[in-house]
């Protein structure tokens, strides 16, 4: 298949279709807008379910229901509206239900306003609904990326059974790139991927012979009975931190002398930087977590090589990953950190020249 | 090889398109491109704006902090962009809606009635591909084929009248492109 430019918004919804998704549930805001207007569009073709709910809160609570069926289900919104959604996700991960919520983010607290920002970090990997439960969380950084992570994303809910979250930006969800997309997958894997939850799922007894009754709850007021439950959600977290953890390396050399740790949009505006620097014979390297949760903690702990002076964390937040640096760098180096908020982007220019004084 | 363009007008003069269709086709023409609009509230009466990147190298940051080629379809866009332009890129630019242009030295520019053109050719939306012709005509950033053939594959079964006008715009801007080179 030939490459289509495409906004990251639209790519992500056709590839999310492509991966089967056939129950999609939300309610518009700026700057993801496109993905429920496309998706408003294209469901009907492939005899979907789309609903524009009459709130974040019901499309969430859409999500549940909907995920009890075993079958692919998504919503998607920005920054304010995955806030009101962050019950309804304490609540499916604590049934355990599988399902993909893209955070399209925008500049933060409140309403702020509508530019890319990176300040839903906190909220997507340290909980932000309640109680002891973790998102798994896709961080793209291209059109591309953020396309191919759909399937990714449907894949992870499924074998594990939990919420997972593209944390994207307004960038990537404006922005046009080109993209190629993987062939759509058949009635017959729909149908094979759904068959994988027979054993939990809500579905009705086709055969009208064995009846099964499954439930999905997560409400348990026996604490020693929670307890348990809880106990098997930290091992399956434990699992996926073993198995999936996943990032990129730029630049990384033993000549480093700063390594830099960047994210989504960000990370590309920071190889910009590095490749400047680089024609200065400055040697500088990037990790950039592709998956923000779990976190690649070891890796960065190795890529600190014999030379690097200093680590250096740009976001477009207050500074919020650079914790998870930190723990990862165990103050064997000076941890440095420089960051925009309010959805101001920060420029190649300007990262290069924070870089420059590093020398 | 990489070139940076900023497009930039008031909403309704049809920078993105510029942005969109050079992207297009530098895609086509095997090229790595991005195309990153400006959104918001801004856009309402307001200038719009969209950073086009092609390169035969990956493309790291679709943010572009200086341009190598500004095309500014009024005076905003000149007062808020041209000062970033590299030294020895290119300004092309409206002088029907540009009063004052752009003192720099350093820099190529092309100074085009654009407004003038346009309604010559008798439709005032092909303004923005006057400029796109200008661009054509003084860089290689895309071929003038490859747009002839999305716009007429887009457009020919439509309105063929509004391709021909297109065309013809495109035309009149690689022509002027080349007096000065």
């Amino acid at each position: 298949m030939s490459k289509i430019l495409m906004k990251g918004n639209e790519a992500i919804a056709e590839a999310a279709i492509r991966s089967g998704c056939r129950l999609y549930f939300a309610y518009p805001i700026t700057p993801q807008s496109e993905l429920i207007e496309y998706m408003a569009k294209m469901m009907p073709k492939v005899k979907g379910t789309f609903i524009q709910a009459e709130s974040e809160v019901a499309a969430i609570n859409m999500v549940y229901g909907a995920a009890g069926s075993g079958k692919r289900v998504m919503t998607s919104s920005s920054s304010p509206g995955i806030s009101l959604k962050m019950e309804g996700l304490s609540y499916i991960a604590g049934a355990e239900l599988p399902c993909v919520v893209v955070n399209v983010q925008r500049g933060g607290p409140g309403l702020g306003d509508i530019q890319p920002a990176q300040g839903d970090y906190f909220q997507a990997t340290k909980g932000g609904g309640h109680g002891d439960y973790r998102l798994i969380v896709l961080a793209p950084s291209s059109v591309q990326e953020f396309a191919d992570m759909a399937s990714e994303a449907f894949d992870l809910a499924d074998k594990y059974r939990n919420p997972v979250m593209i944390l994207a930006d307004g960038m990537l969800g404006q922005m046009m790139e080109p993209v190629e997309f993987k062939p759509a997958k058949t009635d017959a894997e729909l149908q094979e991927l759904a068959n994988q939850h027979l054993s939990w799922c809500i579905c009705p007894n086709e055969d009208g012979a064995k009846k099964h009754h499954h439930e999905i709850n997560s409400l348990e007021l026996d604490p020693q009975v929670l307890e348990q439950h809880v106990l098997g959600l930290l091992k399956k977290y434990a699992e996926i931190q073993k198995n999936e953890i996943r990032y990129e390396t730029y630049n990384i050399s033993d000549e480093n002398e700063v390594l830099c740790v960047a994210w989504g949009t960000a990370s590309r505006v920071v190889k910009s930087a590095i490749n400047e620097v680089q024609k200065q014979g400055k040697s500088v390297g990037l990790i950039r977590p592709i998956r923000v949760w779990p976190y690649p903690y070891e890796a960065i702990k190795q890529v600190i090589g014999k030379n690097v002076k200093k680590v250096y964390v740009f976001e477009l937040n207050s500074g919020q990953m650079v914790e998870d640096v930190k723990i990862a760098v165990e103050g064997k180096v000076p941890v440095d950190f420089w960051g925009k908020v309010g959805g101001v982007v920060f420029t190649p220019a300007e990262i290069k020249e924070k870089l420059e004084e590093c020398f | 090889m990489t070139t940076e363009m900023i497009c930039a007008g008031f909403g309704g003069q049809g920078v993105l398109t510029i942005g969109k269709f050079i992207a297009q086709a530098a895609m086509q023409e095997g090229k790595n491109v991005s195309w990153l609009p400006s959104y918001g509230p801004e856009m309402r009466g307001g200038t719009a704006n969209v950073s086009t990147v092609v390169s035969t190298e990956p493309i790291a940051s679709p943010i572009v902090s200086f341009p190598d080629v500004l095309v500014a379809l009024n005076q905003p866009s000149i007062d808020k962009f041209a000062p970033s332009i590299r030294p020895g890129g290119l300004l092309i630019y409206n002088t029907n809606m540009c009063p004052r242009g752009c003192k720099r030295e350093d820099i190529t520019k092309i100074a085009v009635p654009m407004n003038d053109i346009a309604s010559e050719i008798g439709s005032m939306i092909v303004l923005n591909m006057v400029a796109t012709g200008v661009v054509i005509g003084k860089t290689d950033i895309i071929k003038y084929e490859t747009l002839e053939g999305n716009l007429t594959s887009f457009m020919q079964e439509k309105n063929p009248d509004l391709l021909t006008k297109n065309l013809a715009a495109i035309k009149r801007g690689i022509e002027i492109a080349k007096q000065y080179t």
